[in-house]
């Protein structure tokens, strides 16, 4: 079978499961994106108690296997009667861990914005919340976004392991066709092709757009 | 902070209020005494100008005024009322964050490096507190600002971001951005020190109208002598985190009484 012809045949089945990798991707990115903000500010309150829960939380995300994770929490939440489905345990899992990760990225992007900025906004009786919000966040904002950019793609690549729970993912389409036409090279190049079109060709040039935009908007250009 | 150690009224109620009051004030970084037990009035309307060689704790006494941080021992009041500490049941206990917010309110401090909000416009700058905090209008903020800015001689540039702009025209713009929250008090920490020498003028041309034309309670940091001398009510001479000498400007600059002052004095005017 010429490789076209595997196209031919497989195409639709493996951009379905595109289509699925993509939802996971996004839904993943939007779930580690909320839990990254929570826990990196969390990470920056001076009460020990909310300090110490977010640190606890990236600590175990981080320290631990995605693949565990995710079997947890497809697995082992049902034994405490929380069952969820599958493609809902799969990107909540990869959401979790890479929002451990993006923990520390908005932590450190807060951190990144100088004194002289925290210091004026507290001269002029700037409220905590409106400070973070008005000043220091947008400046953060743009300081964290080359690292967002490869965590995106991290996180595209981990949704990879939501074909281990069934969900039928590229990866899975692809595991699925190899195990019935044994061509191997065929349906895990492919899978290659498109997952690196994925990050190079959409995540990338997106995060480098929004770099540029919010370079504008912040008057840096 | 400890309760202050001491007797320490709960407000000033002489006869006569100083604008600002520090009373017996310490800052300690771990074993390094920045202010020791420093007294210091300031009177409404007056512009007090603060020397002394680096180190000395010049920046330190604005930083403690403004709140930045906190004093380990002493009371600051403002307008006869504890900035530093509030009152409550009867005694003086260390201000909460909410109580310094609103006690800030009274205050505007310009930096040496501006620190102007890179995000923002200079006309985004200086109607951001104004808008957040003090609850003005868009309409109300942006005339106010215009009008700074204008008084700033900066008005064509309200649209242009901090980076497009000059240092001294920076630190114009933070200059307006302060004066939008209408303070009774103003801080200069050496903000020309960051500045070519020649944008300097423009700005000590700023203070200078602000001294003419406004009542304003100035407390000002520099190593510029001659502004100094020309422009202060008093200048109080630092030296280790105490006020070793203060006085007049024409007296204080020609007839120094202690050594110190004198050396710091031959110092710098042989650097210039
Ligand atoms: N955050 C800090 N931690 C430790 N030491 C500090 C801190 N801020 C200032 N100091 C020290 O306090 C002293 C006085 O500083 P400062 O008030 O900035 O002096 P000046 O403005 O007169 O040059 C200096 O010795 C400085 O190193
Ligand atoms: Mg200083």
């Amino acid at each position: 079978m010429t490789f076209i012809e595997f196209l031919k045949t497989y195409g639709p089945q493996l951009a379905n499961g595109s289509v699925t990798t993509v939802m996971q991707t996004l839904l993943a990115a939007g779930l580690a994106i909320l839990i990254a903000l929570i826990a990196g500010l969390m990470r920056l309150s001076h009460s020990r108690l909310i300090y110490g829960a977010a640190t606890v939380y990236i600590e175990v995300f981080r320290g631990t296997s995605l693949l565990v994770q995710l079997y947890w929490i497809f697995f082992v939440l049902p034994l405490f009667g929380l069952s969820l489905e599958k493609f809902t345990a799969g990107f909540i899992a990869v959401g979790m861990n890479l929002g451990a990760y993006g923990a520390e990225l908005v932590r450190g992007g807060i951190l990144s914005v100088p004194k002289g900025q925290w210091e004026a906004a507290t001269a002029l009786s700037m409220s905590p919340a409106k400070m973070m919000r008005r000043i220091i966040f947008p400046q953060a904002f743009l300081n964290m976004l080359p690292p967002w950019g490869n965590l995106l793609i991290e996180l595209l690549k981990g949704t990879a392991l939501v074909a281990l729970i069934s969900v039928a993912d590229l990866m899975f389409v692809a595991r699925k066709i190899n195990g019935v036409t044994y061509l191997s090279a065929q349906a895990f190049g492919t899978a290659l092709i498109i997952y690196y079109l994925m990050s190079r060709g959409l995540i990338t040039p997106f995060m480098r757009w929004l770099e540029g935009v919010m370079t504008r908007k912040l008057g840096k250009a | 902070m400890r309760p202050p150690t001491g007797d320490y009224p709960l407000r000033l109620e002489d006869e006569h209020i100083p604008m600002v009051r520090f009373q017996n004030v310490t800052k300690r970084y771990g074993d390094l005494v920045v202010l020791d037990s420093l007294d210091l009035d300031v009177e409404e309307g007056e512009m007090v100008t603060i020397i002394g060689p680096s180190g000395s704790g010049k920046t330190t006494v604005l930083r403690m005024l403004m709140a930045l941080e906190m004093i380990d021992d002493g009371v600051i009041y403002l307008e006869g009322e504890p900035m530093t500490h509030m009152v409550k049941n009867g005694t003086l206990i260390r201000a909460d964050k909410k109580y310094l917010r609103r006690q800030r309110l009274n205050i505007g401090m310009c930096f040496q490096h501006f620190n102007l909000f890179p995000h923002m416009t200079a006309l985004e700058n200086c109607i951001e507190a104004p808008i957040q905090v003090l609850g003005l209008s868009k309409t109300e903020a942006v005339e106010r600002a215009r009008d700074l800015l204008d008084m700033v001689g900066l008005l064509e540039k309200s649209d242009e971001h901090p980076s497009r702009l000059s240092g001294g025209q920076k630190q114009r713009v933070a200059i307006a951005r302060s004066l939008a929250m209408r303070p009774k008090v103003m801080l200069f920490d050496e903000v020309t020190s960051a500045l070519d020498p020649e944008v300097i003028g423009e700005v000590t041309q700023v203070i200078r109208k602000l001294v003419d034309k406004h009542n304003l309670t100035m407390l000002m940091v520099t190593h510029q002598m001659g502004f100094a001398r020309e422009i202060s009510d008093r200048v109080c001479f630092f030296y280790d985190g105490k006020i070793e000498e203060q006085g007049a400007p024409e007296q204080l600059f020609e007839n120094p009484e202690r050594e110190r002052t004198q050396q710091f004095l031959s110092a710098v005017l042989e650097a210039t």
